[in-house]
């Protein structure tokens, strides 16, 4: 595989189409940060983050560990809401709503901007049922062939339906790690996210089931927005067309991942992505 | 090797060597003693265990005295003590663990918990006489006497309940709520199976404790000498260990005897009890959650 994106040229024609469809003005912007804080307590975790990420683009969130993209991550569906002693500074709009405004239903949100972790971490229950889950939680599930033609849609959309069609009641558990990571791709798409957030979805799979992963994605961009944290560079610079790289908490540098990887304005940057520190 | 890398590695054998024979002395010793007490038992009272000493009533007479209205008495107290401590302990148990937070009053609320679950037992029986029996007009009934069972289990239900809540792994909420799932979504559907067997044990543990309890229910009047088996929450009532009590502080040996058929029945019912909190903790660990 080439250190270029093969995905590059797509960017340029999703631009431009959204600059037509959206009749010159502003490049229509799926994610709006401005001036984003963020505190473990008393810690600052983030500091003044503003970014903004267009739609139909995987964007790679790139740094040393303990760098906050993760954290920065998981504030866009406000899954840090759930750790006690968190506070948030600053506006992250979605489709121009900030999501972080008094009445905001964050259960709708998470709804809208699906996620998946580290770890694969599928639910003690069957294949179908880990899919179903979402269906049914948020009332999308219908009638039985309707969750059942739902749950189809969603593992094929994971390229995992073939590999597990005659075994849907089997335990999620028994199936292999990079099938297990595809099943919470297919469970998050399930519920029809616009946005698909990916916290170092392949950094615990072997090379195979990463490339499957990142085929994957590369698919998936056609539908859906994607944000993926990733300490692996080579990836980032595979499947990515705009690259983030973070440091103690700040945003140093957001481009074009072609940019990044070649021609980084800032001297960290370059000292990072060729692999000087980190 | 070097000589003193060799007779370093001598002397950490050798202190390996004495840890695991100290070990052993110990574990020797207390099943030791375990042995000869169930040994002892069996020899004064296995002669007298039988199905009539079952099902027959207490007694003047020792060889016609038999363990059925206590042994009923305390089957229908620890129901009464599952309907009351089972809910309430698993619903605060919930409360504290997932709604609860960290706040000064969440934390004052658990060290009081624990406190409660280390208070003598004999606490609860005077707490229970002058609440159920008189206050609340309930009697020296099954009804106060589970009642006061069941305020000494709570605590022990909630800490373990807690304990099985809190064993559930992070990265199952996160998926659940990731989906959209609200906290009682993710609660009732991947927290609450997960924790189930964990939670079960707990409550099977508390209540085995509660069966061999005999001080609270002396406080609040459990009759020592009843020749009738409960036949609802209202009825007069005694239990084994209170049975077992009032045997051997009798002058007459066949007494005794009887005594020991009775604690042989009770430690079955209790080692029965505990076999299966650890049948189901191991299903629990079969399970293979990751």
């Amino acid at each position: 595989m080439s250190a270029v994106p093969r995905s590059l040229p797509s960017l340029g024609e999703v631009a431009s189409s959204r600059r037509e469809t959206a009749g010159g003005a502003d490049r229509a912007c799926k994610i709006e940060v401005d001036s984003l804080n963020f505190y473990y307590g008393e810690a600052r975790a983030l500091q003044d983050i503003s970014l903004q990420i267009q739609p139909n683009v995987v964007t790679a969130f790139i740094g040393p560990s303990g760098c906050g993209k993760s954290t920065f991550l998981r504030t866009l569906n406000r899954l840090n809401d759930i750790i006690p002693g968190t506070r948030v500074e600053g506006r992250i709009l979605i489709d121009r709503v900030d999501i972080y405004r008094s009445g905001m239903n964050v259960v709708d949100l998470r709804r809208k901007v699906g996620m998946v972790f580290q770890k694969s971490n599928p639910f003690p229950k069957s294949i179908f049922e880990n899919v179903a889950y979402g269906l049914r939680i948020n009332g999308m599930a219908g009638s039985r062939s309707e969750l059942a033609g739902r749950v189809e849609d969603s593992l094929t959309q994971a390229a995992l339906w073939d590999e597990v069609k005659d075994r849907l009641q089997e335990s999620a558990l028994a199936m292999s790690g990079g099938q297990q990571q595809r099943l919470c791709i297919a469970r998050a798409l399930a519920v029809r996210p616009d946005i698909l957030l990916m916290d170092e979805p392949a950094s615990a799979l072997d090379p195979i089931a990463t490339q499957r992963i990142e085929e994957l994605i590369y698919d998936l961009k056609k539908n859906y927005t994607i944000v993926i944290v990733t300490h692996n560079m080579q990836q980032a610079a595979r499947v990515s067309d705009r690259t983030a790289f973070f440091w103690l908490g700040r945003l140093v540098e957001y481009d074009r991942t072609e940019k990044i990887f070649t021609a980084p304005t800032e001297k960290l940057t370059e000292d990072y992505v060729t692999g000087r520190f980190g | 090797m070097s000589a003193a890398v060799a007779s370093g590695m001598a002397r950490r054998r050798g202190a390996d060597t004495a840890f695991q024979a100290l070990a052993l002395l110990v574990l020797v010793v207390t099943l030791g003693a375990l042995a000869t007490l169930i040994w002892d038992i069996v020899a004064d009272g296995g002669g007298t265990l039988s199905w009539s000493f079952l099902t027959s009533f207490s007694s003047r007479r020792a060889s016609q005295a038999g363990i059925w209205h206590a042994l009923t008495g305390s089957i229908f107290v620890v129901l009464v003590t599952a309907v009351l401590a089972v809910p309430v302990g698993v619903a605060a148990a919930i409360y504290l663990e997932e709604y609860g937070g960290r706040s000064l009053t969440a934390r004052i609320i658990e060290l009081n918990i624990t406190n409660l679950a280390a208070v003598p037992s004999i606490i609860y029986g005077l707490l229970g006489l002058g609440l159920f029996v008189r206050t609340m007009g309930m009697g020296r009934s099954v009804l106060a006497g589970g009642a006061t069972l069941a305020l000494l289990a709570l605590p022990v239900v909630i800490l373990s309940t807690r304990e099985a809540l809190r064993a559930v792994p992070k990265s199952l909420r996160e998926g659940s709520y990731a989906l959209g799932a609200t906290k009682w979504q993710t609660i009732w559907h991947q927290v609450l199976p997960v924790a189930a067997p964990g939670i079960l044990t707990g409550l099977i543990l508390a209540l085995s404790r509660a069966i061999g309890e005999t001080a609270p229910l002396i406080t609040i009047g459990a009759f020592a000498f009843v020749t009738f088996a409960p036949d609802s929450i209202w009825s007069p009532f005694t239990v084994l260990p209170i049975q077992i009590f009032n045997w051997v502080s009798r002058p007459q040996v066949e007494f005794h005897a009887n005594a020991a058929a009775a604690i042989l029945v009770l430690v079955t019912l209790l080692l029965s009890l505990n076999a299966a909190a650890i049948w189901l903790r191991d299903r629990y660990q079969k399970g293979g959650i990751s």
